[in-house]
C-alpha cells in the first residue's frame, strides 16, 4: 500500500552464482483437493529468470488451481512451494506479491464499479504524505496508468471510467499491464488470451516476451498451443489434475504439443465418429481428415 | 438518490463518473479524447454535463433542494421554515442522522450493514451517565470508557461478520437485540427501576465537554455545536473514501471482494475497520446527546438505524455495496431531517413524513439500481 515500486528496480538476478541456477518459483509434488475432486495431483513445475513456462490443459485440468497455490490464494494440500529454492508458506496473495509474484487471475481480476486508475493501483496504491497523513497520489496514479495502458495499445482518455464498461479484452489489458508494471520477478497469467481478439492476443504475447527479456520469470496458462509454443521455454501439460508431460522447447514441437493436448487417440476416435456420421458430406469429411491429421501429429 | 433529468445516462453511454469523490475532484474534461484520437481509443468520452449529473450526490442534492422549496412555498410552513428557528428545527433532526449516515454509508459501500448502530448511540450515552453517577469520575474518563466500549462492539460485529461470513444483517441484528436488552435491563437494575439516567451532580470536566459536544452557538434559537461535528465527519468520510488507500479498499471490498483479495487488499480488516467506524460514530452521537442534557434514556436511538440506511441509499449508496457517496449520504440525512420537520411546520399529520421518506427510498433504490446496470451495460 505504501510502495511506489519502480517496475524495473525490483528485477534482480539471483544473488551469487548463475542467475539461472535456482528457479525463481517452483512447485514440488503439489496436490490440491476440493472435497472428493482432485484438482491437482503430484504436480511439479518451475520457472526461472528470463524464461517462460507454459501450463497447458483443457478446461478443468487444474490450471487455475495450480496458479492459485503458486500465488498464495490457497495453500497446497500436499507438496511445497519454493521461492528462490526456499520452501515458503504464503499467508495470502499479498504475501506472494511481497515476494515478487504478480498474478493475473482468469476471472475476478478487476472490480467493475471502480475506475480504471483505481483498479490499476488496487492493493498497491501510490501515496503522498502531507505531514503524518498519507493520501492517494491520484495525479501520478492516473498518469502512470495511461502510459502503461498505452503500451498495451489502449488509449484511456478518461481515467475515471469504470472498468465494468470496458470490453473483456480491455479489462484483461488493465489486469495485465498492472501485473507487468508491478510484476517484480514472476508474472503469472491465467488464460490471458482466451477473451481476446487476434491483435490483442498478439500484444499480450509480446508483453510476455518483454517480461522475459527483462529477466523475469513468466508462467503463461493457456489451452492454445499455438499461443504457447512461440513464446514458451518449458511446457507443462495438465490433464485432470495430473502432469501428462513436462518438456523444454527442444524436446517437443508445436505439432506434438497440439497432439498431446488434444489427446491423440481421442482425436482419432472423434475423426472416426465424424466419418461415420457424414461419409458423403464434404464438410464433415474434411473436418474428420483434419482431426485425423492432428491426431497423427501433422500440422 | 438521483432525479430523472440530464443525469440519467442514456443507453449506450460507456463512460461513468467516479463515485464518492468529493467536489475537489472535478473531472478534467480537457483531457478528453478529441476526434483525432488513435484507433486504439476505445473509450467513449461522456459529455461534461452528463458526467456531473451522474455523480450520486448530485441527485440527492437536487432532491434536497426540491424538498426545501416545497416547505418554503407552502404558505402554512413558509414563515417558520424560513426563520432561524425553522433551520434549527430540521438541522437538529438532521445531524443525528447525518453523523451516522456517513459511517453507515461507508460501511454500505464496503458491502455490509450495521443494524446495531442506532441502539449503540443510546447505549454509549447511558454508559457515560451511569459511570458519572456511580463513580463520579471525570466526565472525560467516562466518555473515553464509553468510546472503548463502542470500539469493542464494532470489533465484535466486524470479526463476527468477517470470520463467520454470515450476512451482517443477521449478525448486527443479534447485536442490536443484545444491546437493547442489556441497556434496559442493566440500567433498571442499577438505577432503581428507572430507564432514565440523569446526572444531577455533574462531575469534573462537564462544562467543557458540554461546550464541545452538546453546546450551541449563535443567538437564540441557537444552532447546536453538533452541526460542526456533522460537517467534520462528512469531510473526514469524503477524504477517506476518495483520497486514501483505505477508501480504495472500501470500494473494492464491497464491489468485488475476491478480486480485491487476489490483488492483496486486506478485505477483512477493511470491513472490521468500517464496523468500528459506525460504532465510533454512534459513540460521538451518544456523547453529544448525553452532554447536551446530562441525561440519557434506555432505548434511545432504537429504530434510527433504519434512518441511517435510508439516508445512505437516498444519497446514492448501492445496497449491494461497491458504489456510493459520503456527501450523498450526508445530504440524504438532511433530506430526512427536512421531511420529518417540514410536515410538522406544514401542519400535515406527522405520518406523512414517513410516507414521504418511503417514496424517496423507493425512488433512490431504483435510481441506484439503474445506474448500476448502466455501468455494467457496456460489458461484452
Ligand atoms: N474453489 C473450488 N471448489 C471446488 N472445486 C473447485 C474449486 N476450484 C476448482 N475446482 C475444481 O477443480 C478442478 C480444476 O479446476 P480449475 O483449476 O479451475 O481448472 P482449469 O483452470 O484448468 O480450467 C475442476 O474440476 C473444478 O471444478
Ligand atoms: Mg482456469
Amino acid at each position: 500500500m505504501t510502495g511506489n515500486p519502480a517496475p524495473n528496480a525490483s528485477v534482480q538476478e539471483a544473488p551469487g552464482g548463475s542467475p539461472r541456477a535456482v528457479p525463481l518459483l517452483e512447485a514440488r509434488h503439489v496436490s490440491k483437493y476440493f472435497g472428493s475432486v482432485i484438482a491437482l495431483r503430484d504436480v511439479s513445475l518451475e520457472v526461472r529468470a528470463g524464461e517462460v513456462t507454459c501450463v497447458l490443459g483443457d478446461n478443468g485440468a487444474g490450471k487455475s488451481s495450480l496458479i492459485k497455490t503458486l500465488s498464495g490464494v490457497f495453500p497446497p494440500d500436499e507438496g511445497e512451494i519454493l521461492v528462490d529454492g526456499n520452501p515458503i508458506h504464503f499467508s495470502g496473495p499479498r504475501e506472494a506479491r511481497a515476494h515478487g509474484i504478480a498474478t493475473v487471475f482468469q476471472d475476478l481480476a478487476t472490480v467493475p464499479m471502480m475506475s480504471v486508475w483505481r483498479n490499476f493501483f488496487l492493493g498497491q496504491e501510490p501515496t503522498r504524505s502531507f505531514g503524518p497523513i498519507r493520501f492517494l497520489d491520484q495525479g501520478r496514479a492516473k498518469d502512470v496508468m495511461k502510459v502503461e495502458m498505452a503500451k498495451m495499445g489502449i488509449n484511456v482518455s478518461d481515467p475515471n471510467q469504470y472498468v465494468g464498461t470496458l470490453s473483456g479484452g480491455e479489462r484483461q489489458a488493465v489486469a495485465i499491464s498492472r501485473a507487468v508494471y508491478f510484476g517484480a520477478r514472476v508474472l503469472i497469467l491465467d488464460e490471458p488470451t482466451s477473451a481476446l481478439g487476434v491483435r490483442q492476443s498478439g500484444i499480450v504475447l509480446k508483453y510476455v516476451l518483454q517480461a522475459r527479456d527483462m529477466g523475469r520469470g513468466v508462467i503463461l496458462i493457456t489451452h492454445n498451443p499455438h499461443h504457447a509454443y512461440p513464446v514458451g521455454d518449458r511446457f507443462v501439460l495438465l490433464k485432470l489434475g495430473r502432469v501428462m508431460g513436462s518438456y523444454t522447447k527442444d524436446q517437443i514441437n508445436v505439432a506434438e504439443l497440439t497432439q498431446m493436448m488434444a489427446g491423440g487417440e481421442e482425436l482419432a476416435q472423434l475423426s472416426h465418429e465424424l466419418q461415420r456420421l457424414g461419409p458423403d458430406q464434404p464438410a464433415i469429411r474434411e473436418a474428420a481428415q483434419e482431426l485425423a491429421q492432428d491426431a497423427a501429429g501433422e500440422i | 438518490m438521483q432525479l430523472p433529468g440530464p443525469g440519467i445516462p442514456g443507453p449506450g453511454s460507456a463512460s461513468s463518473e467516479e463515485a464518492g469523490d468529493c467536489a475537489m475532484d472535478v473531472p478534467n474534461t480537457t483531457k478528453q479524447a478529441g476526434p483525432t484520437s488513435g484507433r486504439g481509443d476505445r473509450v467513449v468520452a461522456a459529455r461534461t454535463v452528463t458526467r456531473i449529473f451522474r455523480r450520486p450526490e448530485v441527485g440527492a442534492a437536487l432532491a434536497a433542494l426540491a424538498i426545501f422549496l416545497i416547505f418554503a412555498v407552502n404558505p402554512v410552513s413558509s414563515p417558520l421554515w424560513l426563520s432561524q428557528a425553522g433551520f434549527v428545527g430540521w438541522l437538529t433532526q438532521a445531524w443525528q442522522f447525518g453523523i451516522m449516515a456517513v459511517p453507515v454509508g461507508l460501511l454500505m459501500i464496503g458491502g455490509e450493514f450495521d443494524l446495531s448502530a442506532g441502539v449503540l448511540t443510546g447505549a454509549t450515552a447511558i454508559m457515560i451517565g451511569l459511570l458519572a453517577n456511580e463513580f463520579g469520575w471525570n466526565i472525560w474518563l467516562c466518555i473515553a470508557l464509553s468510546g472503548v466500549f463502542a470500539v469493542l462492539v464494532g470489533l465484535f460485529n466486524g470479526f463476527l461478520v468477517v470470520k463467520t461470513k454470515l450476512p451482517s444483517f443477521i449478525v448486527t441484528l443479534a447485536t442490536f437485540f443484545v444491546l437493547r436488552g442489556t441497556s434496559v435491563g442493566l440500567v433498571e437494575a442499577i438505577n432503581a427501576n428507572s430507564t432514565v439516567v440523569t446526572v444531577l451532580n455533574p462531575p469534573a470536566g462537564t462544562d467543557l465537554a458540554k461546550a464541545i459536544f452538546g453546546g450551541s452557538v449563535g443567538s437564540q434559537p441557537a444552532f447546536p455545536v453538533a452541526l460542526f461535528w456533522w460537517l467534520g465527519v462528512t469531510i473526514l468520510g469524503m477524504v477517506i473514501l476518495s483520497r486514501t488507500t483505505v477508501g480504495n479498499w472500501i470500494f473494492a471490498a464491497g464491489g468485488e471482494p475476491n478480486a480485491a483479495r487476489n490483488v492483496g487488499v486486506p478485505v477483512g480488516a477493511t470491513k472490521i475497520l468500517l464496523f468500528v467506524g459506525t460504532a465510533l460514530g454512534a459513540w460521538l452521537v451518544g456523547t453529544i446527546q448525553f452532554t447536551a442534557g446530562l441525561s440519557a434514556v434506555s432505548e434511545q436511538g432504537v429504530g434510527y438505524e433504519l434512518y441511517y440506511i435510508v439516508a445512505a441509499v437516498v444519497g446514492g449508496c448501492l445496497l449491494t455495496g461497491g458504489y456510493g457517496s459520503v456527501l450523498g449520504a450526508s445530504i440524504g440525512a438532511a433530506i430526512i431531517g427536512m421531511a420529518l420537520q417540514g410536515v410538522i411546520y406544514a401542519r400535515w399529520p406527522s405520518q406523512w413524513g414517513f410516507a414521504f421518506l418511503g417514496i424517496l427510498l423507493l425512488f433512490g433504490v431504483i435510481v441506484n439500481a439503474v445506474t448500476f446496470r448502466q455501468a455494467q451495460r457496456a460489458r461484452r
